[in-house]
């Protein structure tokens, strides 16, 4: 494990997972969301799991972000928070 | 108070999960609209799914993954070389089962902005109450 790529991954996860409950347009949102996947995803492999970063990568970034951006675009994209 | 601070430092990673899963219970409880309520959650659920792979890990270890010596033909297994694999399973399981709660609690959501054409929750509430 690679602290420093490590110490740099946490905080974009962070910064991702704080931007994806902030932002108002929640589609935006749906995408900052896939963002904080994809890197929890890059977490994984630095920690030598990569059984669980195939399964985040395809399922958590790809399938997740699909279903909300089709649940965004059945509702409303507009959020008062 | 050195110690401290040092062994504050070298559990860094903790405190960053402690942050994930502040964020995520946050995002559940404060937040108004729903779509914003399940990111949350998601966002809880890796977390915790972090800390447990975040347990396995050991320093130089390798995957767990026999290798075959091409010269002798002889293969070594060393358990105390690999990374515990126990953790990474059980997590394969949260994440497939985070997906499907992502999925019921979306549908659901879409079923409440059908009935009442909002995904505020105070909104959703205050026409309750008028029923």
């Amino acid at each position: 494990m690679i602290w420093q790529l490590d110490i740099v991954i946490l905080t974009l996860v962070i910064i991702c997972g704080i931007g994806a409950i902030t932002v108002k347009d929640l589609l935006g949102a749906a995408i900052l969301f896939g963002a904080y996947s994809f890197m929890m995803c890059l977490l994984w492999s630095i920690m030598g799991a990569v059984d669980v970063a195939f399964t985040e990568a395809s399922v958590g970034a790809g399938v997740s972000t699909v279903v909300f951006v089709a649940a965004v675009f059945r509702t409303s994209r507009r959020s008062k928070d | 108070m050195e110690d401290v601070i040092s062994f504050v430092i070298s559990k860094y990673n903790y405190w960053c999960y402690i942050v994930l899963l502040m964020i995520g219970l946050y995002a559940m409880i404060v937040k108004n609209n729903l779509v914003k309520k399940i990111i949350g959650m998601n966002i809880f659920q890796t977390a915790i799914i972090l800390f447990y792979v975040s347990i396995s890990v050991k320093k130089e270890g390798t995957l767990p993954t026999i290798i075959i010596d091409p010269v002798t033909g002889t293969h070594t297994a060393r358990a105390a070389d690999y990374i515990n694999p126990l953790p990474h399973v059980l997590m394969l399981t949260a994440i497939v089962v985070s997906v499907a709660t992502l999925g019921i609690a979306l549908a659901l959501a879409i079923k409440i902005y059908k009935e009442y054409d909002t995904l505020e929750e105070d909104e959703i509430f205050a026409q309750i109450r008028k029923k």
